[in-house]
């Protein structure tokens, strides 16, 4: 099968998605109307991000009926599939932040600050809370996310400057450091992703040769281990809710030991052959294996 | 052995836990102050940005948008646009539009309001009329046409509310001592802040401007009662046995009218 499936099947979707906000303002085909942060399809079908309806609600403000219906619909759709497939095939900030990685991998350069993973949880509190304190949307002068979104479809001022800083940010300072340590809009989509249908599952994990390219390509990879390391009953699902189900472990691995599937489905595949074929040492594959 | 194992461990790890936290708090703490101190910068809102209609007061504004742009879009004459990032307007990602640029045409349905997800232009606004986007202010009668003498009456001519937004108030033109001058007078109450006459104003700067009401208008004290207003309410002099003696005119010689009309001009 087609080695980078999923990479190009999420570019198409970012890019599907980012043409259905930009054909109005293009050529005045008006299917989607607004930006990522609230939209209404078609006139019919609103659609609301939850971290900004929770930043004006805990400014004290009460949204009309018509935000309160399109965030029911996001958090109900993406608690259901899977909450941070929004950060892997919808937002636009992906594409910034993975073009980041490949150079930072290009040049060779070292992990960098790697702050914990819930860091991302203290900046969302920290966004809330001077929400709550000054009344304003204070986050939202300076989320990257929305400003890049809004500069593509209203008009970019000087919003490539914060494109460009976690850019920046991601390729030298921190890898993974934006989408993978820090975003709050991640966090709330994380926050949704825990009890999600959509999982990645290591059901053929009893082929793994440890070559590690699965923990070298994802973004997020410490929530590999207890799938793929797991022996026995352990499940083989990736249920960690930081999982953005980017599919990229599915694409790296030879030996096809990853594919999506529901999170019921706790079904191993049994080794393809008997015999275990020699074991490569990791250094040598974690060396040559990728990029 | 083991239990002295075990808490020696566990203190460890709930140290580096609580190590972990306050250095993230810390940080966070920071990040926090410049969010503030910079949200705080961008609550100023330029005069002449003039938010949507049924938008709710500034303060509450801020907190209530969620800088989507559905009001933009759904604007038919598109008047409003989102302000960017870097420039010196309204915070960015929020609505606004410039008068002299753009006025709003105050559509009977306002869609923008109608499109709007979160209520920061209230819904509750159903009538463009009563929509209070700001006061009009003639604001240099140095230079208005009208005060001038002459008849330019644009801004009362598009006045979608013309007669009861802005009037045309006769007074004699002392200049030409035989003329009357139509000054365009603004009646705040009625006045929507649409913008059409800053627009239209043919001067290159206009001279009558749409203002936030905070910057146009003055407020009366609460406790000032004006006498003739008292009078009529109360239906008789409040102060009763006062006598209302004859004004004093000047003297016949040393009184000359500066208004005096010739004959047959009217």
């Amino acid at each position: 099968m087609l080695r980078n499936r999923f990479l190009l099947l999420r570019r198409s979707t970012q890019l599907l998605i980012l043409a259905l906000f930009l054909a109005g303002p293009w050529a005045g085909l008006w299917i989607v109307k607004g930006t990522l942060t609230s939209s209404m399809t078609l006139g019919i079908l609103p659609l609301t991000d939850p971290f900004l309806l929770l930043q004006t609600m805990v400014t004290g403000h009460w949204p009309e009926l018509s935000g309160l219906i399109g965030v029911a619909i996001v958090v109900g759709s993406y608690a259901v599939f899977g909450g941070r497939l929004y950060c892997s095939w919808v937002c636009p900030m992906n594409v910034v932040t993975d073009s980041a990685n490949w150079l930072h991998r290009r040049l060779d350069l070292k992990k960098g600050w790697q702050p914990k993973r819930q860091t991302r949880y203290w900046v969302l509190a920290m966004a809330l809370l001077v929400a709550a304190g000054s009344g304003s949307l204070a986050y939202e002068l300076v989320n990257p996310v929305t400003l890049l979104h809004r500069g593509l479809v209203f008009g970019m001022g000087f919003a490539w400057a914060a494109v460009v800083m976690v850019f920046l940010f991601d390729t030298f300072v921190s890898r993974h450091g934006w989408c993978g340590h820090l975003c709050p809009m991640g966090a709330v989509y994380g926050l949704l992703n825990t009890k999600s249908l959509l999982r990645v599952s290591a059901r053929n994990r009893e082929d793994c040769d440890d070559c590690m390219d699965c923990f070298d390509v994802c973004p997020e990879n410490h929530v590999i281990s207890p799938a793929l390391r797991g022996r026995g009953d352990d499940t083989p699902l990736i249920l960690n809710r930081d999982c953005t189900s980017c599919g990229r472990c599915i694409d790296v691995c030879d030996l096809d030991v990853f594919g999506f599937t529901h999170r019921f489905d706790t079904q191993l595949i049994q080794p393809t052959s008997i015999e275990p074929g020699p074991r490569v040492p990791v250094t040598t594959k974690a060396m040559g294996g990728h990029k | 052995m083991s239990d002295l194992k075990k808490t020696g461990l566990s203190s460890a790890k709930r140290r580096q836990f609580l190590g972990d936290a306050a250095r993230t708090a810390c940080g966070c703490a920071v990040a926090a102050t410049f969010l503030t101190v910079y949200q705080a910068q961008a609550k100023a809102l330029p005069a002449d940005a003039i938010r949507p209609p049924g938008a709710l007061p500034e303060e509450a504004f801020l907190g209530a948008c969620v800088r989507c742009g559905l009001c933009v879009r759904d604007c038919p004459y598109d008047t409003l646009k989102l302000a960017e990032l870097g420039e010196t307007g309204p915070a960015t990602g929020t609505p606004y539009f410039t008068a002299r640029d753009v006025p709003c045409e105050m559509c009977e349905d306002i869609p923008c309001v109608v499109a709007c997800p979160t209520g920061a232009l209230d819904h509750s606004l159903t009538n463009i009329d009563d929509a209070d986007m700001g006061v009009a202010v003639l604001i240099d009668q140095e230079n208005c046409l009208n005060f001038l003498g002459l008849r330019c009456d644009v801004c009362y001519r598009v006045c979608p509310l013309i007669d009861e937004a802005i009037t045309l108030e006769i007074t004699p033109n002392t200049r030409t001592g035989s003329h009357a001058v139509f000054t365009p007078t603004v009646h705040a109450d009625a006045c929507t802040g649409c913008g059409k006459c800053e627009q239209s104003c043919v001067l290159p700067e206009a001279a009558i401007k749409v203002l936030p009401r905070r910057i146009a208008r003055a407020e009366s004290a609460e406790h000032y009662r004006l006498g003739w207003e008292e009078k009529a309410k109360a239906g008789n002099a409040l102060v009763p046995g006062m006598i209302d003696l004859p004004d004093r005119m000047p003297d016949a010689g040393a009184f000359e009218p500066v208004f005096q009309p010739e004959k047959g001009q009217p």
